[in-house]
C-alpha cells in the first residue's frame, strides 16, 4: 500500500487532492490516539523532566527549582548504585539463561510436531498466565528456605539447599529461577520462527553430510536469527524495569521482615519507593530519566549489534 | 509485507503443519535411546511447569500446619480455607472490581486501537509514515517515566483512589495495539472498500460494517492481550488504589501478604487459595480463547504490551 502512495504523489511536499480531501477524515480516525499521546505520553514526559529538577512533595503540592541536585545526589547514594547492581545482575543472568532455555524448549516442542505439539507448548505457556503477584506468591513458598518445595527437590537427591528468601548471597537468584519458570512466551516466539525454517535446508545439509549439531549452528540459528534478537532485546528491557513479582515478595507494608537488607531492590522498585512511598517525587523522576536513557542506548546497541548477525529474509 | 504474510498464515485455522513427517523405521538400538531420552526431557520440564499449580492448589486445600507436607492430595480436604478467606478479607469485592476493570480495559482498547489502526491502513495521508513512526517510537517509552506525572494527572482530576485511573486511558487506543492490528486492515484487499464507497457508505460506517467483521480474529487477539495484562497488572491499583474496597485481586492479594495477621503468620494455606483465584480465571480465558493467544503471540512477537 505505502508503495503505490508513493508512485501517486507528484512531487515531494506537494499533496494530491485526493490526499488532501481525507485529512479530516484522518483526524477524526487518529483522535483517539492523539489526545492519548498529548495527555498520556507527550505532557508526562515533558513534566517529568521538569520535576527531576526539582524538589516536588506531592503532600504539599510545592516544588522549588534546584538544578541538577537530584542527578547529582543519584552519583553519592548508595541504593542507586546497590539497586543497579541487583538489576543488572539479574539482567546478565537471566537474559541469556532465558535465550538457551527458551531455544532448548522451542527445539524440543518442534521435534514434538503434530498435536501432542499443542498440549505441550500449552504447559509451557501456563506460567505466563498466572499473575505476578501470583507468582511472588508461589515462589515466597516455592524457595521458603525451610520447607520450600525447591529445597525439598533438592534435599531428595542430596543437596542442602540455601535459604533463598533470606540469605542476601541467594535471593537474586532464586528471583533468576522464578522468572525462568515463565519463559512461555519466549519459547512460543522461538518455536514460531523454528516453523517457517524451511525443511529443505536440513535436506540439503544432510545430504552434504552435515550433522546435528552443524545444521542447529549453520542453519537453525541464522535462519531465526531475527527472532533471537527480538526476545533478547524485549527481554533486557524488561529485566531492567523488573517489579511486581519482587515487589510483592519483599516489599510493601511487610518489609523488613526478612534479613535480606538491599539484596532484592531492584531499579524500578527503589524509584517506585521514592515516589509514593518516601513522596520524593523530584528524585524519583530524575531516577527515572536516567533509566529511560539507559534503556535507550542499550536498546540502540543492541539494534546496532544486529546489523551484524541478523539474518532477515529477503534482503 | 512479509509480516503481513505471516500474520494471515497464522490466523488462518488448519494451517498446523507438522515439523516431522512420521515414517517407518526399522527398530534402532540409538536412535531409540536417543528418543528415550528426548522423552524424558520433555517430560521433565512439563512437570517443572505444570507441578507447582498443581502444588499450589493442593496447598490451598490443606490444614496450614501441613501446608509443606509431601502429600499431594490433601487429608482431610481443607474445603474451608476457601471461605475463610472470603470472610477475612474482601476476596468479594475485590473480584467484582477485577471484573470491571478488566472488561472496561479490554473493551475501549480493542475498539479504539481498531479506530486509529484502520486510518493508517487505509487512508492515504501526507506524513503517514512519520506519523506511524511515532507509533511505533512511543511503544519504546518505559511506563516509569510516565509514572509520576500520570499519578499527578489523575490527581487532579480528582480520579485518585478510584478505579478510573485503571482502565479510562485505554479509551485512546495503544501503540502496540495499534501496530498489530495495522497489519491485519493492510492484508484485507482494497476493493473491498472500494466497493462499499460506491455504495455510499461512509468512512466510519465502512470501518464498522465491513473492516472489523473481517478482522474479528485479530480483534480478539487485543482483547484477551488486554483482558490478560488489565488482570494481573498490579502497578496501577497499587498507585491509585487506597480504599481497601476498591482493591483488584492483584492488590488484595498483595495486601493479604502483608497482612499481620495471614502472611505475617504465614498462613500459607490462606496465601494459597489467593493466588488459586487470581490464577484460574486466567486459565479459564487461555482455554476459551486458547488459539488467539499462542498465534497473537507468534505473530506479533509479544506477549502482551
Amino acid at each position: 500500500m505505502s508503495s503505490q502512495a508513493a508512485v501517486q504523489r507528484p512531487k515531494r511536499g506537494r499533496w494530491t487532492a485526493a490526499e488532501k480531501e481525507v485529512i479530516p477524515w484522518v483526524l477524526l480516525f487518529l483522535s483517539p490516539w492523539i489526545v492519548g499521546l498529548i495527555v498520556f505520553t507527550i505532557i508526562p514526559m515533558g513534566w517529568s523532566l521538569w520535576l527531576s529538577f526539582t524538589n516536588y512533595d506531592p503532600l504539599t503540592q510545592r516544588g522549588d527549582f534546584i538544578g541538577i541536585e537530584n542527578y547529582l545526589d543519584m552519583v553519592s547514594d548508595k541504593r542507586v548504585a546497590t539497586s543497579l547492581f541487583n538489576t543488572i545482575y539479574f539482567t546478565v543472568l537471566y537474559v541469556p539463561l532465558s535465550t538457551i532455555f527458551g531455544l532448548l524448549l522451542a527445539l524440543i516442542l518442534n521435534k514434538v510436531g503434530g498435536w501432542t505439539a499443542g498440549f505441550f507448548r500449552t504447559a509451557f505457556y501456563l506460567p505466563n498466565l498466572t499473575p505476578a503477584v501470583a507468582v511472588g506468591t508461589l515462589f515466597l513458598m516455592i524457595l521458603n528456605g525451610q520447607s520450600g518445595l525447591l529445597n525439598q527437590a533438592l534435599g531428595a537427591v542430596g543437596i542442602s539447599g540455601p535459604s533463598w528468601l533470606n540469605d542476601p548471597a541467594w535471593v537474586k537468584n532464586g528471583i533468576v529461577i522464578m522468572m525462568l519458570w515463565s519463559i512461555g512466551g519466549t519459547v512460543i516466539i522461538y518455536f514460531a520462527a523454528l516453523r517457517n525454517v524451511p525443511g529443505e535446508m536440513y535436506e540439503a545439509a544432510r545430504i552434504d553430510g552435515a550433522g546435528a549439531w552443524k545444521q542447529f549452528l549453520n542453519i537453525t540459528v541464522p535462519m531465526i536469527s531475527g527472532a533471537l534478537f527480538f526476545t533478547i532485546v524485549i527481554n533486557t528491557i524488561a529485566s531492567l524495569q523488573l517489579f511486581s513479582e519482587i515487589y510483592t515478595m519483599f516489599y510493601g507494608a511487610q518489609q523488613g521482615q526478612g534479613s535480606t537488607g538491599d539484596a532484592a531492590l531492584f531499579y524500578v522498585i527503589y524509584l517506585f519507593r521514592n515516589a509514593f512511598e518516601f513522596f520524593e517525587m523530584g528524585y524519583a523522576s530524575a531516577l527515572a530519566w536516567v533509566l529511560f536513557v539507559v534503556i535507550l542506548i542499550i536498546t540502540l546497541i543492541q539494534v546496532r549489534l544486529s546489523s551484524r548477525f541478523v539474518y532477515y529474509e529477503g534482503e | 509485507m512479509a509480516t503481513e504474510t505471516r500474520a494471515e498464515r497464522a490466523l488462518t485455522p488448519g494451517l498446523e503443519r507438522t515439523a516431522t513427517a512420521t515414517r517407518r523405521e526399522r527398530f534402532e538400538p540409538r536412535k531409540f535411546l536417543t528418543n528415550a531420552g528426548f522423552i524424558a526431557l520433555l517430560i521433565f520440564f512439563t512437570v517443572l511447569f505444570i507441578y507447582p499449580f498443581i502444588w499450589l492448589v493442593s496447598a490451598s486445600l490443606k490444614p496450614g500446619a501441613e501446608v509443606f507436607s509431601r502429600e499431594l492430595i490433601p487429608d482431610p480436604i481443607q474445603w474451608n480455607n476457601y471461605s475463610r478467606l472470603f470472610e477475612l478479607s474482601k476476596m468479594g469485592a475485590w473480584t467484582v472490581n477485577s471484573v470491571i476493570v478488566t472488561f472496561l480495559a479490554a473493551t475501549t482498547v480493542t475498539i479504539t486501537s481498531a479506530l486509529v489502526a484502520f486510518a493508517f491502513a487505509y487512508f492515504r495521508f501526507p506524513y503517514r509514515n512519520v506519523v506511524f513512526g511515532i507509533v511505533l517510537a512511543s511503544m519504546m517509552l518505559p511506563g516509569a517515566v510516565t509514572m509520576i506525572p500520570n499519578f499527578l494527572i489523575w490527581n487532579a482530576l480528582g480520579w485518585v483512589n478510584t478505579l478510573t485511573p485503571l482502565w479510562a486511558a485505554n479509551l485512546f487506543a495503544s501503540p502496540f495495539y495499534i501496530f498489530l492490528l495495522r497489519q491485519f486492515f493492510l492484508g484485507l484487499p482494497r476493493e473491498l472498500f472500494d466497493a462499499a464507497r460506491v455504495d455510499g457508505a461512509s468512512y466510519l460506517r465502512m470501518w464498522w460494517s465491513v473492516a472489523l467483521p473481517l478482522t474479528r480474529a485479530a480483534l480478539i487477539v487485543v482483547f484477551v492481550f488486554e483482558l490478560k495484562a488489565a488482570w494481573t497488572d498490579l502497578v496501577k491499583p497499587l498507585i491509585f488504589l487506597r480504599d481497601i474496597n476498591l482493591f483488584t485481586l492483584p492488590l488484595g492479594l498483595k495486601s493479604i501478604i502483608d497482612n499481620p495477621s495471614i502472611g505475617g503468620e504465614r498462613h500459607f494455606e490462606l496465601l494459597a487459595v489467593g493466588g488459586v483465584i487470581v490464577t484460574v480465571p486466567m486459565i479459564l480465558i487461555f482455554f476459551l480463547g486458547q488459539r488467539y493467544f499462542l498465534e497473537g503471540i507468534a505473530t506479533t512477537g509479544s506477549t502482551g504490551r
